[in-house]
């Protein structure tokens, strides 16, 4: 199996449309799932020597929402060291500072945990909830090779996405919540380092004067085959105060809807009534 | 592929499969052979410090740092190497001349069999460089991916923090733990 470095834009479309040829970014789920066998590759075409594919910037502005372009090949550690990231998206910044472990950060990538598209990947639920967009970039002429598309629908189901052949993702958009929005990340895994979330919960909520909640944006992980969302149980929230007892209702409609799997790492129950607890910290915020 | 890089200092330049895994060619390839006059004399440079552990990411046994940074080699392949710089536990220390987090780790006992121990002292090395007066909490959250099945972690953690004691003079945070005090028996 070959290994390429294209260092263009063109160079990685050229090398991508080989038959068989896979991108390759940290490895970190590749290269596990390309040795056991359960997946295959002719060529794996590395992202690491194409520099506008990494890095972080400002979007947006003069009237158009303020927002961060954050490039497929950033690390989770170039992530977690971004003072805007960490300001400004800290429900982000702590899914990224649980996923994995310190190697596994500084190998793994924003675009690598995207494409992976597990339904435990660490920062999914935050991106859904912020309601992150995904730059798609292609040879193909249309739009000059770039699109644009919504991480909702980018996400098609366990581990598929809408990237088409010879696709790759250039950058993950998200915009910068305003003053008033609260932010909340909590993973459930079976130990602290190195655990695949059992259930996590990203929540955005953004409240008035009183406390009272204006808008509740609410993504679990690892409760079903993608990030699950729950509109009935943001509309309990909306109009109320985050009190134990319209948590503790909206937990119940959690439980009522969501429908989470068994596997080795817990069972349905578990889930389902995790799931609905990890509402009752949103008391504290 | 002809690959050349930089591996504990020495310059490194070989034939190899690109898609080998960077853990086998830096356990197993690393040698060459020079004529000298007329003695062959072979350079073996194999670091057979490199531990693998799990060969999936998890255990942190193959921990090196490639230009600085704390990766794993078994989640990295040859081609990845070419034209960087790679350390390993050897190339921290040696046994003539340790490091100092290499020295603290025998004098602490934080070393049983072993296994574990290159890859720890990797990964501490890489946590002093970002953080150089780390508490306990942070360097049990530093050496997360680093998994030890003799030690228990309390000793382990103790040799760091003495390391990071000498470096930062005596501001590192906190006493030196009483191992109940802070649940030291549980993995991190
Ligand atoms: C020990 C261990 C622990 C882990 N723990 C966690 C965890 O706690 N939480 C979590 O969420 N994940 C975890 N992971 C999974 C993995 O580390 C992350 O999903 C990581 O973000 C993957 O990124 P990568 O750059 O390594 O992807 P790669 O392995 O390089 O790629 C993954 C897939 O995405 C494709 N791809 C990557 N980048 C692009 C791109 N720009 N365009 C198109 N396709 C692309 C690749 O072709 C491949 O199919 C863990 C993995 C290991 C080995
Ligand atoms: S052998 Fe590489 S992490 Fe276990
Ligand atoms: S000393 Fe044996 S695994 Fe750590």
């Amino acid at each position: 199996m070959n290994v390429l470095f294209p260092r263009t834009r063109a160079e990685l479309f050229q090398t991508l449309a080989e038959p068989g040829a896979r991108v390759l970014a940290g490895g970190t789920d590749l290269l596990v799932r390309l040795r056991s066998g359960r997946e295959t590759a002719a060529a794996l075409v590395s992202l690491d020597k194409i520099p506008e594919l990494r890095g972080i910037s400002e979007t947006g502005g003069e009237g158009l929402g303020r927002g961060l372009r954050l490039g497929a090949t950033t690390t989770h550690t170039e992530l977690l060291a971004h003072p805007l990231v960490r300001a400004r998206l800290p429900m982000l910044a702590q899914a990224l500072s649980e996923l994995g472990s310190p190697p596994i950060r500084n190998m793994g990538t924003l675009g690598g945990n995207t494409c992976t598209a597990s339904p435990a990947g660490d920062t999914l639920p935050p991106l859904m909830a912020l309601g992150a967009e995904v730059e798609l970039a292609s040879a193909r002429p249309h739009g000059a090779g770039t699109r644009r598309l919504p991480l909702a629908e980018f996400i098609t189901g366990p581990g598929r996405t809408a990237l088409a052949p010879g696709e790759v993702l250039a950058a993950v958009h998200v915009p910068l919540p305003g003053a008033g929005w609260m932010q909340h990340f909590e993973k459930v895994g079976r130990r602290n380092a190195l655990a695949v979330a059992v259930v996590s919960l990203a929540a955005l909520l953004r409240t008035e004067r009183g406390g009272t909640v204006a808008e509740a944006r609410l993504a679990w992980g690892s409760v079903g085959p993608t990030v699950w969302r729950c509109p009935e149980a943001e509309a309990v929230l909306v109009g109320r105060r985050l009190s134990l007892t319209a948590l503790g209702e909206a937990a119940a409609v959690v439980r009522a809807h969501v429908k989470p799997m068994d596997d080795v790492r817990a069972s349905a129950d578990y889930r389902r009534t995790v799931a609905g607890n990890l509402l009752l910290r949103l008391v504290a915020l | 592929m002809r690959l050349s890089f930089i591996l504990n200092g020495h310059q490194v330049v070989l034939e190899t499969a690109p898609d080998r895994r960077a853990i086998d060619l830096l356990r197993e390839d690393v040698t060459h052979e020079d004529l000298l006059g007329f003695d062959l004399v072979c350079h073996d440079h194999r670091a057979l410090e490199v531990k693998e552990g799990c060969g999936t990411g998890e255990c942190g046994a193959c921990s090196i740092l490639v230009d600085g940074v704390h990766r794993l080699a078994c989640l990295m392949l040859a081609a990845q190497l070419e034209g960087r710089e790679v350390v390993t536990a050897a190339g921290l220390g040696t046994q003539a001349d340790p490091h100092p987090l290499q020295r603290a780790f025998a004098e602490h006992g934080a070393v049983q069999c072993g296994y574990c121990t290159p890859g720890m002292v990797v990964a501490a090395a890489a946590l002093l460089e970002q953080n150089p007066a780390p508490t306990r909490a942070e360097i049990r959250q530093g050496l997360s991916g680093n998994l030890c099945r003799c030690t228990g972690y309390v000793k382990i953690v103790d040799a760091v923090q003495a390391v990071a004691k000498d470096f930062a003079g005596e501001d590192s945070a906190e006493e030196p733990g009483a191992p109940c005090a802070e649940n030291e028996g549980e993995r991190p």
